[in-house]
């Protein structure tokens, strides 16, 4: 052995040591701060002003509250308890009566603005998000996330009329300024409607959902081509201008280079007859500064600004409107009727970029347009934004803990921007809300082209490691840290306290009720059947399934999956490998696409396309009721 | 003639003109009692046997085609929508709207090119179309379409569809099936779950207390909702086409369309119609009838005494005595309105229009209008002051 080799040996020998080293060291600070805190902060989501702007209500998702501060000192006057983790709420015309929906418990708590108290609470569909009175106090439009559509309600009985189709995850509705119209839009990408080779490939299209106020039925679809991620939309005071906050993913490229723009645009569709026939997507982005995440939109009483939150980059972008029309008018209109490329085009309207604090949501602007409350979700606070000098007037800081826990320090890194190259993406962009996007993605460490992956849901990760569908992170410290800095951020590592923070966060993500289970542990007939199929180890013919080919063996366990790979058939010409980790069941029925790649559209087709030779589970011998009782069963998981 | 040699016969005819279909009835005002047809044996038909007589509707027929902006001439179902109309076509799903025809296809989303049947949402103002590649919804003009692989469809061939409250009920080439649009699940309904023999289900009619399955083959299905129990109405005299007694039960084990309006079943066959009040049948025959075909594609009750009946040889109606026929002539295809009374009186009455052919598969109302769908045009009778 020569010495140059011994040498050569034993440096690496000794680099081998000190990243062992350095692994358990941080393993070990990783444990340490794996369990989750207790604290109740009160994540205001969503801000709203009394018609005649004297109190301001504060909807507070985390500690489940309505607080409503004198909107002049700031003072709380009164905190009012609602239902489970409250998404929405909207006053009536006369701002008697202020509606929350508790996205939770499915429940909307209507709340008397003189008394200040809950006076009802009435059942309505699955994760409420959003509700709107219309203009004559007859009805009451809920949009429903998990259900995809808007449910249509009487405004005193509450009891429900009819439900009308949105798009998937419709969660925000806004009222036109005259009452004709209410608009929704949904978080999650429209399945494709027209099948293709390449339909895990296809670009995500979303829509604006337009609703006859009148008639409560839908009388049109704007359609958003590229759209993936739909928020608040706004509209003038005038009626002419309409703006919708949204994210317009590049997942049909290999998400390889930030450095060239590589994952998303975060963009404003603007229509209206302000704008012309046709709606016209600008991006909100900035050549060296991205809007990752926008959501709130509003727009001054006089029309001559736009401000939206942009809960990634912890800002209020503010849009000057003259400009942007100067910019639509004059500028050649892509064919697309979108600029979202275009990272030069902001700098003709964009006028100001305002930071405020973690995560900003939800915005109201004062009558007069001059005052600007910002909800700051992750820090507790209300920014108060005067609007002439576009600057931070005051922060109010609402009650709570003063301490910033691990688990909350987790959360703001899970929704923060600032990691990554340009500030352009954070967790929270793909998983919207702590969820999933509905897409598929080609990452880069597969090699361009190869291994198209869908993207999954996060609640319940913790304990079904190891993580990303081929198996190859083992805990969530590698898939978070790693794997995101290197392929994700292509900027700022984690340090090691950031990181565990961010696992605490993730390994305690609370998992939402599942709508399809009764209450207690019943089960409806399909369900038990679909169970005793789930379970079975002999098929219809009377022979053994084979222990690995049982539903129950792969996706064993309170989570569905025994953490382990197999080779179900679904290798696809792109993909590296065929083996793959048997993903968990839960929330299953909310996640679709399915497989590794979502080639399968329905949970159906994983077993009627995408399982020709029962590798993936024995299933060919059942009938098609069959087939729909194991879905009815699977949708309890 | 064994019932397989008379499917093959019926097959061969309908690839050779046009796919027969069904379509969905008017709810009734409340609930009807069940009773098997045994029970109704030799009772007293409870239709009116005389009437105040009364002018049988006229129409002045137009008619559309493809040279007018129809998809195709093939038109198997039709739906009022308010003002605008929707044809089901061999190829694409027109909509007439303010004079013009649109027309959907796959590249929108549609399950299939050939569209069976039609049914309108009344609420929500969707509408759900039955193809012969799956069930499409059509609502605000987005088209999501449901079938055997993407979803709990039992069959890509949807020959009838029927809106009731929140579900949406389904007749395939492979039982009937309910989709209930809040929780997505859906229910097949074949013969492991209920006394369907044959599966190849025509049309269905929903209603919030009765929903009715036309069975081909297999006679006619009842499924009272609140007991979720079915029952089944069989001809009496099995599988022959010979009707030895008149009025015991339903007329034909092939049912091919089902309309329950008013707490009355109306329900064709190939081999006749029938009526049923719950307690009484009443059959429909050329013999004994205005019903200028035993061959029934279709038909679409008013109320519980009228009815519209879609024939292989013109379109009928009954006023509950008297019954009218508007075609064009079998001889010479010249527009043609026959009319007969109670006492088997028939006369020609001058027309000069008719409908656009003879065999009709679809048939929906717009106010005192109808419309028509036959295969060879869609015809929009308007009726006329007389």
């Amino acid at each position: 052995m020569s010495v140059r080799f011994q040498i050569a040996a034993g440096t690496a020998l000794a680099t081998l040591a000190l990243a062992l080293l350095a692994v358990a060291l941080r393993t070990d600070h990783l444990v340490r701060a794996a369990e989750a805190d207790d604290v109740n902060y009160a994540s205001p989501l969503e801000v709203l002003l009394s018609p005649d702007g004297a109190r301001l209500y504060v909807l507070c998702q985390q500690s489940e509250e309505v607080r409503v501060l004198d909107a002049a000192t700031y003072a709380v006057m009164k905190t009012i308890a609602v239902g489970r983790v409250p998404r929405g709420f909207s006053l009536s015309r006369d701002g008697a009566r202020l509606f929350v929906t508790n996205s939770w418990d499915d429940t909307l708590s209507v709340i008397d603005t003189r008394t200040l108290a809950v006076t009802a609470t009435w059942p309505v569909g699955a994760e409420p998000s959003s509700i709107v009175e219309d203009r004559a106090g007859k009805r009451l439009f809920v949009a429903n996330r998990i259900s995809n559509d808007v449910a249509v309600l009487d405004a005193q009985s509450g009891k429900e009329e009819k439900r009308l189709l949105a798009g998937r995850g419709s969660s925000y509705l806004t009222i036109s300024p005259d009452g004709s119209r209410i608009y929704a839009t949904h978080v999650y990408p429209n399945p494709p409607h027209v099948r293709t080779e390449f339909d895990n490939r296809t670009a995500p299209e979303s829509e604006i959902t337009v609703i006859d106020t009148a008639r409560a039925v839908v009388v049109d679809r704007m359609p958003l081509y590229r759209i993936a991620g739909v928020f608040h939309l706004a509209f003038s005071s005038d009626g002419r201008l309409g703006a919708v906050a949204e994210y317009h993913p590049k997942n049909l490229v290999p998400l390889a280079h930030l450095e060239h723009g590589g994952a998303f645009a975060y963009t404003l569709t603007i229509f209206g007859a302000d704008v012309g026939k046709t709606s016209i997507e600008v991006p909100l982005d900035e050549l060296e500064r991205y809007a990752s995440q926008p959501f709130g939109v509003a727009i001054a009483p006089d029309k001559s600004r736009i401000y939206v939150t942009i809960g990634g980059s912890e800002c209020v972008i503010v849009i000057d409107v003259p400009r942007l029309m100067r910019f639509i008018h004059t500028r050649p209109r892509p064919q697309s009727g979108s600029f979202a490329y275009d990272l030069s085009a902001s700098a003709n309207y964009v006028v100001a970029r305002i930071p405020v604090g973690h995560n900003p949501r939800g915005l109201a602007l004062t009558r007069d347009g001059r005052k600007l409350f910002v909800a700051n979700r992750l820090e507790d606070t209300i920014s108060v934004i005067d609007t002439r000098s576009n600057r931070v007037a005051a922060t109010i800081t609402l009650a709570g803990p003063k301490t910033i826990s691990e688990q909350r320090h987790g959360e703001q890194t899970f929704y923060t921007a600032r990691q990554s190259f340009q500030g352009q993406i954070g967790c929270a962009s793909c998983h919207i809300d702590s969820t999933f996007d509905g897409l598929t993605w080609d990452l880069e460490p597969d090699g361009f082209g190869r291994d198209i992956v869908d993207n999954k849901m996060l609640e319940g990760v913790k304990g079904t490691e190891p993580y990303k569908w081929n198996g190859g992170n083992p805990n969530i410290p590698t898939e978070c840290g790693p794997r995101t800095e290197k392929y994700f951020w292509r900027s700022e590592n984690y340090d090691n306290l950031t990181l565990a923070d961010l696992v605490v966060y993730i390994r305690n993500m609370p998992t939402r009720p599942n709508r399809w289970k009764l209450p207690g542990h019943e089960m409806t007939p399909a369900q038990e059947r679909g169970r005793a199929l789930f379970t079975r180890s002999v098929d219809k013919f009377g022979k053994p399934i084979i222990e690995y080919n049982r539903c129950s063996y792969c996706h064993s366990g309170p989570k569905g999956t025994n953490q382990k790979l197999f080779d179900v058939g679904t290798r696809k010409p792109t993909d590296n490998s065929g083996i793959l980790k048997s993903p968990p069941l839960t929330e299953i029925a909310l996640t679709s696409p399915y497989l590794h790649d979502g080639s399968a559209r329905t949970l159906e087709e994983i077993w009627t396309v995408y399982n020709p030779e029962d590798k993936h589970g024995r299933t060919n011998d059942l009938t098609k009721d069959e087939l729909n009782d194991l879905i009815e069963y699977l949708r309890t998981r | 003639m064994n019932k397989l040699a008379l499917k093959t016969l019926l097959i061969c005819a309908m690839i050779a003109a046009v796919t027969p279909f069904a379509f969905s009835a008017q709810p009734p005002a409340s609930g009807a009692h069940p009773s098997h047809a045994a029970q109704a044996a030799s009772a007293a038909p409870q239709v009116p046997t005389s009437a105040a007589p009364q002018v049988l509707p006229r129409f002045r027929f137009e008619n559309f085609t493809t040279a007018n902006g129809l998809p195709d001439n093939h038109v198997y179902s039709v739906l009022v929508d308010g003002e605008r109309i929707w044809a089901g076509t061999d190829n694409g799903l027109g909509l007439y709207e303010n004079g013009k025809w649109k027309t959907y296809t796959t590249k929108d989303g549609l399950a299939h090119r050939a569209v069976l049947s039609l049914a309108l949402d009344k609420r929500s103002g969707d509408v759900w179309a039955g193809t012969m590649g799956g069930l499409s919804r059509i609502s605000g003009g987005r088209i999501d379409s449901y079938t055997q692989l993407t979803s709990g469809l039992s069959n890509d061939v949807v020959y009838g569809v029927s809106i009731e409250d929140e579900n949406v009920w389904v007749a395939t080439a492979a039982g009937g099936c309910r989709l209930n649009t809040r929780t997505g699940q859906w229910t097949l309904y074949n013969e492991r779950n209920t006394p369907m023999t044959e599966i190849w289900v025509y049309g269905v009619s929903a209603a919030p207390e009765k929903v009715y399955y036309a069975v081909w083959g297999s006679g006619l299905l009842e499924y009272t909702q609140k007991t979720e129990r079915w029952d089944k109405y069989d001809d009496p005299d099995g599988e022959t086409e010979m009707v030895l007694f008149k009025d015991q039960g339903l007329i034909h084990e092939i049912v091919t369309a089902v309309s329950y309006v008013d707490n009355i079943v109306w329900a064709a066959t190939y081999f006749g119609g029938s009526r049923y009040d719950g307690r009484y049948w009443h059959n429909f025959l050329t013999k004994d009838s205005g019903l200028p075909s035993n061959f029934i594609n279709t038909l679409k009750g008013v109320d519980a005494t009228h009815c519209w009946f879609g024939t292989d040889k013109g379109l009928a109606y009954y006023d509950g005595v008297n019954w009218a026929v508007y075609r064009p002539s079998l001889k010479d295809g010249k527009p043609e309105m026959t009319v007969r009374d109670a006492q088997g009186n028939v006369k020609q009455v001058a027309v000069t229009t008719a409908p656009a052919h003879n065999y009709v598969l679809g048939i929906d109302f717009q106010g005192s209008d109808i419309w028509v769908a036959t295969a060879k045009g869609l015809s929009h009778g308007i009726r006329e002051k007389q």
